[in-house]
């Protein structure tokens, strides 16, 4: 079985301040995988080199087997045009800690702007799966509502039904229930479990432990720019093997 | 511990009342701007000097009605084309790519550090730099071209001085609007696949429209106004047909209270739509919309069996 996404000696910089130090990491089709770590500890900036919003400083990305931002001959990665790297990102949804909803436009408006726009669907077919996907995150009484109008919850399901017209083949998730108050993380956190449920590779971001044992396949645990420990997550999270870990869990636990 | 005691509010045990605080240094103040308004009115209305059936003849004479007309029509071809620039000359300031950027800064430097005046009357002036314009193939003989003053006549020379001035102060304007949009807009739009040029068309620009109104319509009236200039080029404009007007028979302020109440009624249109403009750019950051709270109202009413 191929790695749906692998991530290939990651390095990256920003000016002299090294934030990923060689990261390497293969996710299987159709896992969820969770990154934890504390912060300052590269794991945002490991999840945006996935769709190249930070271009690395060394080392690659490999999303379905290409090479994201790149092409490869012989030995050499050379940089795509940007149209390439827009194809290459629609296949890679992301959900963002400030949800990030297009302000000016609705709920509904919101989902169908990249099908329209980018995969070119017709708007009465790109509606109807909007409304489907809004159903789906319990939310199709809002598709007029602004963002603004939306609890933050309300705003980061949006936001997932967003990514999710694109029909992904990854999704990555960063810190998604870091913004929200504490009695609107359970209703975001349902989501993603039926999205893990549908078969979705996920890659998450995240301080929720509870969902992180219950819902993922494999935890990855970062420090100072490493991985420093990583397996299932009943092994990771109950008996840490590493001091880091181990620290890093008696605090958050 | 002892209890705590409380007194009932008012002695009748009725709520008490709440009297608004008096605002009488406003009502005196009212009073001594209205007396000024009425001195200073009544010396300009009962002025001999001010000739106000002259006033009112001219405020319809056709002359100035086409002055009106050219201004106009100048203000809103030159306030149109250079905004266009200007967003060009915007995007061009925040590229990523040097030469791009330079070159904006190079432009944005030049037609600001220079006086309006003095780019219009060189523009009018083109002529005496170059006496024809023509295009060609370099290296090859294939050429056209025509006498410069044929092709810059006074309106053209206006049109090319406001618009390339004005796309100067506008970048500058558009810049601050799109980079007033949150980083996670652009972020957010590039993840869904969307290119730059998407990206910015589709969700920064029209987000950057909350912030580049106000000022643009700022821009507008004083462009409006600043078309006046083109009186040294004689440009048939609104100041022009009036200062045509008194050079023949010598009425200068009646004909120049004619040509401010006109611009005064323009702007005060151009303020009206102004308003209307920015809350069409102002949608989604109300927490008002009224499809919304119907759905809203209609959701509860289900929540609450229709008891409402």
């Amino acid at each position: 079985m191929k790695p749906m996404v692998e991530i290939i000696d990651l390095h990256k910089s920003f000016g002299k301040v090294e934030v990923l130090k060689g990261i390497n990491l293969q996710v299987k089709p159709g896992s969820v995988t969770s990154i934890l770590g504390p912060s300052g500890s590269g794991k945002s900036t490991m999840l945006r080199c996935v769709n190249h919003l930070e271009q690395p400083t060394g080392g690659a990305v490999k999303v379905n087997g290409d090479y994201v931002g790149y092409t490869r001959k012989g030995d050499v990665l050379s940089e795509i045009s940007g149209k390439a790297l827009a194809k290459q990102r629609a296949g890679i949804g992301m959900v963002f800690q400030r949800f990030d909803l297009y302000a000016h436009k609705t709920a509904l408006e919101n989902i169908i702007e990249g099908p329209l726009r980018v995969l070119g669907q017709s708007r009465s077919a790109a509606t109807e799966e909007a409304m489907t996907l809004l159903e789906r995150v319990g939310l199709r009484n809002r598709a007029r509502a602004y963002p603004a109008q939306l609890s933050g919850g309300q705003q980061q399901r949006v936001a997932i039904a967003r990514a999710l017209a694109m029909k992904p083949k990854v999704m990555l998730f960063d810190e998604p229930t870091s913004a929200l108050d504490p009695e609107l993380v359970g209703e975001v956190l349902a989501v993603m479990k039926e999205v893990a449920a549908s078969g979705m590779t996920m890659l998450v971001v995240t301080h929720e432990i509870a969902f992180a044992r219950e819902v993922s396949s494999e935890v990855v645990f970062m420090a100072d720019g490493y991985i420093v420990e990583q397996g299932d997550p009943n092994l990771v999270l109950r008996k840490p093997s590493h001091p880091r870990t181990k620290d890093f869990l008696s605090r958050v636990l | 511990m002892t209890a705590l005691t409380t007194e009932p509010l008012a002695s009748d045990s009725t709520p008490l009342k709440l009297a608004p605080r008096r605002h009488y240094a406003q009502v005196v103040g009212a009073v001594a701007v209205l007396l000024l308004a009425f001195l200073l009115i009544q010396s300009l209305a009962l002025n001999k000097n001010m000739q106000w059936s002259t006033v009112w003849r001219y405020l319809w004479n056709d002359q100035v009605g086409k002055g009106i007309v050219t201004t106009l029509v100048l203000t809103v071809i030159c306030m149109v084309m250079g905004t266009i620039l200007a967003t060009v000359l915007a995007v061009m300031r925040l590229s990523k790519n040097k030469v791009l950027s330079t070159v904006s800064f190079a432009y944005i430097w030049f037609f600001r550090g220079t006086p309006l005046l003095v780019q219009l009357i060189f523009w009018y002036n083109l002529a005496a730099l170059f006496p024809t314009l023509g295009i060609g193939i370099p290296l090859t003989s294939v050429s056209a071209s025509v006498s410069t003053n044929v092709v810059i006549t006074a309106f053209v020379a206006a049109v090319l001085g406001f618009t390339l001035n004005e796309a100067a102060y506008m970048s500058e304007i558009v810049r601050a609007g799109i980079q007033s949009v949150n980083v996670g807009q652009r972020e957010a739009a590039l993840s869904t696949g969307m290119t730059e040029g998407q990206c910015m068309v589709r969700i920064v620009l029209p987000q950057a429209m909350r912030v580049i109104v106000p000022p643009t319509a700022n821009q507008a009236i004083n462009l409006l106004k600043a078309t006046s200039l083109v009186a040294f080029i004689s440009g048939g404009d609104l100041l022009s047909a009036v200062q045509d007007i008194y050079a023949v028979n010598f009425a200068v302020i009646p004909l120049l209270v004619v040509a401010s109440i006109w611009y005064l009624v323009v702007v005060s249109v151009a303020s009206v739509g102004q308003h209307y403009l920015e809350r069409r750019v102002g949608k989604g950051f109300t927490h008002f919309s009224e499809d919304a709270v119907r759905d809203q109202i209609a959701s509860i009413k289900a929540a609450q069996g229709g008891n409402v």
